[in-house]
């Protein structure tokens, strides 16, 4: 007999804006279940560029846009503190970029309500050393950096406190409806291929640039186009702010500072399908030509990760360039299309995830005939302890002061202990989920430092093993899985010192192992 | 200033890697007079085992029991692969040559003559290869005879599980059994690695001591793995010491880098090749290189990592066995591969974008593999039209182009094989 649960709100897509709806719903005393094909921010969430959004980005073209980012910029500051890294941002100017926009840039921000303050170029360059010496003009504005890995896991994490169920690796193929609802919802669990039924009072679909997929297969209908961005991280931090181009916006040109390295992009690319999300070569080369305008030492810097997200463009794409599209959202009631319980949240950014997770819950509620309020303004994200693994720099600093002396290091790159390990795979346990590789290099820094899983993925398989979390061969197709997922953001970084490690790698785990040749046993994509 | 001192040879070999160590063999047989130069290299990340050939084609998961044959198919297939180069009976001299030389040092080797042998990984898969260090040849054994089994690792050596390697291979091999030991002679930190472990068990005391821990659990076994760490200088005389104790045959498996047979490897070569006076400069880089009016070529030599020149070679020829980018014989930039030392061309694909596959592990192999040096039937790297680039310099191992060493499974083979193609190649020129 297929298994059949049953809550009051499904939510399906594990990204921000369906860890929000979740966290909100949870926060109102709603029961909920949240579903993820793959595991949290596999979508957009997992592939942006961290910048919180002073706004300014929008003043010229979507001043409404503006307007949240701002608002919405300050409350997280106060709300999710330990995911934001206030920077401060800068708008510059190189020569050669357009006089007209320059000068009405400033305008511009005053007209949103937005700060912005012009600076001394030689201040700016003092401050931000690697600009250009060809810059022009250059302007301060309140933008920030946020680690999205950490506010998702923390927004989910809060939400199962409150008695949301998280579900990885399930998937939604099917919606069995009866007249105008939706009475239930086939699942298929991509790790065991077992198939489950989840029945609700009422669907949200937050799946991003999916959702026009989920809804076509509700028998709804969303105008969805897709634009891939890319972008690139370096291994070394260049720059102290977040640094803009003060130009329309074009390629690679957002340098957004994390921790103890850069992130720029991006590109902006029209897909006609999600099958084929990757970065490739020639937009690579493309960012690290056009960012070196803004920032020489982008030239001939090292890059350790390249990767793509895909934007959803609602309302059939822009007129000459995708990024003219509003980044607004879009929040659907299904009732116009004939289904009274399905509801569609998506477009927007991260910076704004929060306000679309009310705005949904405030309808959801509605519906269901729940009083309560929002109460996300104002209670602030709790910093789980369970996500404290995957912040940058945390392992380091733990294993310095405080390990106990029978631990060891599995990832010697990020200095991730074995008991980090443990502790990521008890938290699987409680939710009652068979641990992967890959779900806890999510949850950690693990093969995330310069040797990008060559020689951890080799550790933590043998842990696994001796703590029977894998048996027969499993490992085989544990450590493939894990080294392909990174590769696929090294692929196209490959020249100098990383095309050495590419080389060891595959002289490992192919020359000696002969790991290429074992038949593959389950889906590893 | 210091002045820079000049040294002069008939032949220098640039490498020190598997194919710099075969041609510094191959040239001492000849008593050439011979100077080696090279920092580490692939080596000390290596196995011990020795492939000569496995898979073929590759994008199949054909591999071949018979390695000769897998050869005569592979150089009709691809008239390109550096093993056309040679005649199978100089292949098969080649090999013969090197084990004959290893087999007289603290290093030997066991082989079949037309057959792979399936050994053991440390991720507990099974690889064919054609010779096994003797310390790992009980294994071999006892995987085709399915003996009973006992696998033990140690508290603090990580990336080598006996649970890992018996639950992959149990189907096949069911009367194999894992164990986990403290290891007895463990200092005082918790990580555990190889080199130290080798180190202890050079000492009577912490075999027995060791012999002591695991014999309780011998229990049925006939054979008995053991992560390579099997002693450093004496690796046969500690062997045999613990097999007479406990009364099993002992294999070593071998473990990740670094790798205790590696440094085996490494140092057993070099004490060899000193012996037969082969003159190494050791931990060391020809940083430039340019040819005279005569033809000798003068090479600058200086500090591994460093740009200025210490010491010139003036030498009569030149066996290139740089090794590809792990060995830093090639190099690739954002917009191309060069061969940094003498300008070569380099054979490659015509943009980066074909460099790599989306898949890492896709069976038809990375295009950037089969870039390289091409050669001439005389090992001479040529230029697009053919010729001969120098009459007096020859290249040999993984820097040459047209194979791929790691999904054909033929590393070393193709490493001895060229080497000895190369130095052949070469007297002629002397
Ligand atoms: C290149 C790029 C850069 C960006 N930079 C920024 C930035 O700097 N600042 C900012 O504020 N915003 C930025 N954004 C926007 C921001 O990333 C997105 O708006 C936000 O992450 C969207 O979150 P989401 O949860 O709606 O969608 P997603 O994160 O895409 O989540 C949707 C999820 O649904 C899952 N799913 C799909 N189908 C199914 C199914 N059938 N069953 C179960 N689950 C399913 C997917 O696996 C996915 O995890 C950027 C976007 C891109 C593409
Ligand atoms: C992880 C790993 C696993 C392996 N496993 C196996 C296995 O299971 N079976 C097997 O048969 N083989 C295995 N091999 C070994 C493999 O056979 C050889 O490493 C490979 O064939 C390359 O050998 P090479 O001598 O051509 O190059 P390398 O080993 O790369 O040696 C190149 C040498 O050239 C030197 N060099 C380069 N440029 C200069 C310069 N300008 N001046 C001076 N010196 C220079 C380098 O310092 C180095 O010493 C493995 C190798 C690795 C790395």
């Amino acid at each position: 007999m297929k298994k059949t649960l049953q809550t009051q709100v499904l939510v399906i897509g594990g990204g921000a804006t369906g860890a929000g709806v979740a966290r909100d719903l949870a926060l109102r005393g709603v029961k909920c279940i949240l579903v993820e094909k793959k595991d949290i921010n596999a979508g957009a969430s997992g592939a942006n560029h961290g910048l919180l959004h002073s706004g300014a980005r929008y003043v010229s073209n979507d001043p409404e846009s503006a307007r949240e980012c701002r608002d919405e910029n300050r409350l997280l500051k106060q709300l999710a503190p330990d995911c934001i890294e206030e920077t401060g941002g800068m708008f510059v100017a190189v020569e050669g970029d357009d006089e007209q926009f320059i000068a009405d840039f400033q305008g511009h921000c005053e007209k949103a309500g937005l700060p912005c303050r012009p600076m001394d170029i030689r201040d700016a360059k003092d401050a931000e050393p690697a600009l250009s010496d060809k810059t022009i003009a250059v302007y301060a504005v309140d933008d920030a950096s946020i680690d999205p890995f950490k506010l998702v896991l923390e927004n989910i994490t809060d939400a199962q406190k409150l008695g949301c169920k998280f579900l990885r690796h399930s998937e939604v193929v099917k919606f069995n409806r009866q007249g105008e609802k939706i009475k239930s919802v086939d699942l298929i669990n991509n790790n065991t291929g077992a198939a489950f039924s989840i029945e609700a009072d009422i669907i949200v679909n937050a799946s991003g640039a999916w959702a026009g997929q989920i809804a076509a297969m509700a028998g709804a209908h969303i105008d969805v186009l897709y634009s891939k961005g890319t972008l690139l991280i370096t291994h070394n931090r260049i720059s102290h702010h977040v640094v803009n181009r003060l130009r329309p916006p074009g390629d690679a040109d957002i340098l957004v500072p994390g921790g103890t390295v850069s992130i720029i992009g991006t590109t902006s690319l029209r897909m006609e399908s999600l099958d084929q999300i990757r970065p490739t070569v020639s937009e690579v080369d493309r960012i690290v030509d056009e960012g070196a305008a803004m920032m020489p030492c982008l030239e001939t810097t090292r890059y350790i990760r390249a990767y793509s997200g895909v934007r959803p463009l609602l309302g059939g794409g822009g007129k000459n360039d995708d990024r003219s599209v509003t980044r607004g959202f879009d929040l659907v009631d299904h009732a116009r299309d004939g289904i009274e319980n399905l509801i569609t949240i998506t477009g927007g950014k991260l910076t704004t995830f929060r306000l679309m997770a009310e705005k949904t819950a405030d309808l959801v509620c509605r519906r269901i005939n729940v009083s309560a309020p929002c109460q996300t303004r104002k209670i602030p994200v709790i910093s789980a302890h369970e996500t404290r693994w995957a912040v940058p720099g945390f392992s380091p600093k733990y294993w310095f002061k405080e390990h106990d002396k029978n631990d060891l290091l599995l990832c010697e790159c990020e200095m991730v202990p074995q008991s980090a390990v443990q502790e990521i795979v008890d938290y699987f346990d409680i939710f009652d989920q068979q641990p992967d590789m890959r779900g806890i290099g999510k949850r950690s820094r693990i093969g995330k430092g310069s040797c990008q899983g060559n020689f951890c993925s080799l550790r933590i398989a043998s842990f696994l093993y001796d703590r029977d979390l894998l048996a027969a061969d499993q490992g085989a197709g544990e450590i493939r899985s894990f080294i392909n997922e990174r590769w696929k953001g090294q692929r196209c970084l490959l020249w100098e010192t990383p095309v050495v490690q590419a080389e060891l790698q595959e002289a490992m785990h192919c020359g000696f192992f002969g790991l290429e040749l074992i038949p593959e046993n389950r889906k590893e994509s | 200033m210091t002045s820079i001192k000049k040294i002069s040879s008939d032949l220098t070999i640039i490498g020190t890697g598997m194919a710099g160590m075969a041609a510094a063999c191959f040239a001492a047989r000849h008593r050439i007079d011979t100077i080696q130069i090279g920092v580490n290299s692939g080596l000390i990340y290596s196995s011990g085992y020795l492939d000569l050939m496995g898979i073929h084609p590759m994008g199949t998961r054909l591999s071949w029991n018979n390695p000769w044959q897998a050869i005569d198919q592979l150089t009709t297939d691809n008239p390109d692969h550096p093993y056309a180069r040679l005649r199978k009976t100089e292949i098969k001299t080649a090999m013969h040559q090197f084990l004959d030389f290893m087999n007289t040092t603290e290093h030997p080797y066991v082989f079949s003559e037309n057959k792979n042998t399936e050994v053991l990984t440390p991720v507990g898969t099974v690889k064919q290869t054609y010779a096994v260090p003797r310390s790992m040849w009980a294994g071999a054994v006892a995987l085709k005879e399915r003996q009973p089994c006992l696998v033990v690792d140690f508290v603090g050596l990580k990336a080598f599980s006996a649970k890992q390697i018996a639950d992959m291979l149990m189907p096949r091999w069911p009367r194999i059994r894992p164990l986990r030991l403290n290891f007895p002679s463990a200092g005082a930190s918790v990580d555990l690695y190889p080199e130290q472990m080798a180190r202890s068990l050079e000492t009577e005391e912490n075999r027995i001591r060791l012999a002591n821990a695991i014999k309780p659990h011998i229990g049925e076994a006939k054979a008995l793995g053991l992560p390579a760490i099997l002693g450093l200088y004496t690796p046969s005389a500690v062997r045999q010491h613990l097999e007479a104790l406990l009364g099993v045959k002992i294999f070593e498996i071998p473990t990740i880098a670094p790798s205790v047979p590696g440094m085996r490897f490494k140092e057993t070569m070099e004490k060899a090749l000193f012996a037969q006076n082969i003159h190494l400069i050791p931990q060391k880089r020809v940083l430039s290189a340019e040819i005279q009016q005569n033809d000798h070529f003068l090479l600058g030599v200086g500090e591994h990592g460093s740009t200025s020149v210490d010491q010139i070679i003036e030498t009569r020829g030149v066996i290139l066995a740089g090794g590809r980018f792990l060995g830093m014989g090639l190099r690739a930039g954002r917009k191309k591969i060069r061969e940094p030392l003498f300008g070569l061309p380099v054979f490659q694909p015509e943009d980066r974008a074909l460099w790599h596959e989306d898949d890492f592990f896709a069976a038809r192999g990375h295009r950037i593999n089969q870039a390289g040096l091409e050669i001439d039937d005389a090992f001479r790297p040529v230029d697009a039209d053919g010729k001969p680039v120098y009459k007096n310099l020859v290249a040999a191992g993984s820097i040459l182009a047209h194979q791929d060493w790691m999904r054909q499974k033929c590393g070393a083979g193709l490493a001895i094989a060229t080497a000895y193609g190369a130095v052949a190649a070469i007297r002629k020129t002397l």
